[in-house]
């Protein structure tokens, strides 16, 4: 539904030259939310605005719903007919709502629709049925001054919603509000997402969102994606950095000659008595050191970490065990090829 | 002096600064108010960037501005004859009014518009709209409780000019004080035109704070002041309302 190739975005100023985007490839598919998370500076929001063209990037492609929007840009910095057609398209929604402080809440959401040149009883229906779905059809006379954050961003939400989009950008739009609020914004996008299908791309800082959620997630650091996939294959990754973000288990060892391991279990081998089996075939004392099961792009993940007695070199044979029993295994600070880079940090 | 030989006088000269200064704020803001704009639209990052534009506006607008309006007014006599036929009288001074005043009310206007919050045009571009339309839906409107304080701001300098058009032919309530409180010592004819002044000054800054205030408050939290809330208690905190079904 989006795809992105090779996009590179370079800002020149006095001279200086500073690349927000080196390259970026994303893929993202019909229907599912997508999430890109990053530090402030590593290029999510110029990624976000480069895929409706607000910024044009230096080179690369942006293809959405099968369009190739870098292609419609033309030289000029303004949008043409046809760029701003398919803008059009795309909703968007911005992290400080920027809803128009001098009209109401059904006019701003009917602004989308003015551009569209609708008339205005047709506007008028289509915002209040919006302002329904979002759950403010009592507010549509308010001025955005009067609404609470939340309440504001989902305006925001039903105005991006008003050209009838198969694709929805949520710029961070979460990140100016409390957790609770965030909860039920997000839970109106994922709403909206399997209601409507529609594709949405995310950007934000808060692991939180992804987990929530997303189907896939990238991770952005200095303008680059270093790690993408659907959320599942993420959490099947060993060494993810992601993975490892988005289901954090602590727990240090209680001494030199241990073995620590992070074990993650998804969907059948959940179900398995494990530790137990390991304990009893292995005869050996597994102390817990932190666990935690939790819902990841709707999906049952439990992570847990355990620390067996010995050094690695004596639990070989136990570790070898867990692997066969079709769980993820990680043995932490040991020097295994994916953990040299954590190592190195 | 006495009221009755007073009174024809005050309501001319009361109608000749209403007549001057009406049509040079008419005509300052028809003109200041795109040439701010434009300032803005042309200035480096915006959206019709254009240095060239941007630097010629700037520069008659600077010059508009800091050119004393005596000499701005001497210096465009033959441009006013040539636009009303004569130099003499208030329809002759409201061409340099005008001519002043467009700069005046268009450096307020580029300040006003440069505080709307770049993420609304953000968001209108990102629905597909233009430029005409952003400066039409998102500039303007959003701008407006300051273009109307500007307004107000050009109306009362608009009428300290025409009191210096006043001397030279132009007539108005500046001419009155300066030709009878000062030539002819008719002090109390004076201090009449200035109370008069000090009144319509005092009303015209009353009456724009007020429509811009009332502009700006406009979804504003209204209602009942700080007192009376503490007697209805605390507002419930604006909650959540309403999800998806």
């Amino acid at each position: 539904m989006i795809t992105t190739s090779g996009l590179t975005k370079v800002y020149r100023s006095r001279g200086r030259e500073v690349t927000a985007l080196d390259g970026v490839d994303l893929h993202v598919r019909e229907g599912e939310v997508y999430g890109v998370i990053g530090q402030s500076g590593a290029g999510k929001s110029s990624l976000i605005r480069c895929v409706n063209l607000l910024e044009r990037p230096t080179s690369g492609t942006v293809t959405v719903a099968g369009q190739d929007l870098t292609a419609l840009a033309g030289r000029g910095p303004r949008a043409g007919r046809e760029l701003r057609q398919a803008r059009s398209r795309i909703g968007m929604v911005f992290q400080h709502f920027n809803l128009l402080s001098s009209r109401t809440v059904q006019d701003n959401v009917e602004l989308p629709l003015e551009i569209l040149g609708k008339s205005g009883k047709e506007r008028s229906r289509k915002a209040l049925e919006l302002l329904d779905l979002v759950g403010l059809a009592d507010k549509a006379k308010a001025y955005p001054a009067q609404l609470s954050g939340g309440q504001k961003q989902r305006v925001g939400i039903a105005r991006a919603l008003a050209g009838d989009p198969k694709v929805l950008l949520s710029d961070e739009a979460t990140s100016a509000l409390d957790p609770e609020t965030t909860r039920s914004i997000l839970q109106l996008l994922r709403d909206l997402n399997r209601q409507l299908g529609l594709t949405v791309l995310l950007i934000t800082h808060e692991m939180d969102v992804v987990k929530s959620i997303c189907d896939s997630a990238a991770l952005m650091e200095n303008g680059r994606i270093v790690e993408s996939g659907t959320v599942t294959d993420l959490l099947a990754t060993p060494g993810s950095e992601l993975a490892a973000a988005l289901f954090p288990v602590g727990g240090e060892a209680s001494g030199d000659d241990r073995t620590v391991v992070d074990v993650t279990f998804q969907g059948e081998s959940a179900t398995q008595p494990v530790i137990s089996q390991l304990s009893r075939t292995y005869n050996i004392d597994i102390s817990i050191l932190g666990a935690a099961i939790d819902t990841v792009g709707g999906l049952q993940v439990g992570r847990m970490r355990i620390e067996l007695p010995g050094r690695y070199e004596d639990n070989v044979v136990p570790i070898g065990f867990l692997r066969e029993q079709g769980l993820q295994i990680d043995v932490v600070d040991h020097d295994e090829p994916a953990l040299v880079k954590e190592g190195a940090k | 002096m006495t009221w009755s030989e007073m009174q024809p006088l005050l309501e001319q000269a009361c109608t000749e600064t209403l007549v001057m200064v009406g049509w040079s704020t008419l005509i300052a803001v028809v003109g200041g108010l795109p040439l701010g704009i434009l300032l803005v639209l042309t200035d480096k990052g915006g959206l019709l960037q254009n240095t060239v534009v941007n630097k010629v506006i700037g520069q008659i607008v600077n010059i508009g501005r800091s050119l004393p309006f005596i000499i701005l007014m001497v210096a465009l006599m033959n441009f006013t004859r040539w636009v009303t036929g004569t130099t003499i009288g208030s329809e002759a001074a409201i061409v340099p009014l005008a001519i002043g005043g467009i700069p005046f009310f268009a450096r307020l206007v580029e300040t006003a518009v440069r505080e709307v919050d770049d993420g609304l045009v953000e968001a209108v571009q990102a629905m597909g709209g233009n430029t005409w339309t952003i400066v039409r839906k998102v500039l303007v409107p959003e701008a407006l409780p300051s273009l109307i304080a500007s307004t107000t701001t050009t109306v009362i300098a608009l009428i300290g000019y025409s009191a210096m058009a006043g001397t030279v032919g132009g007539g108005g309530l500046g001419d009155l004080a300066v030709r009878y409180g000062y030539q002819r010592f008719e002090t109390g004819l004076m201090w009449i035109t200035v109370a008069i002044l000090a009144v319509v000054i005092s009303l015209i800054q009353f009456a724009g704070d007020f429509a811009a205030r009332s502009l700006h408050r406009r979804g504003a939290r209204s209602g009942p002041g700080p007192k009376l809330r503490l007697l209805k208690g605390e507002e419930p905190a604006p909650a959540e309302v309403g999800k998806v079904a």
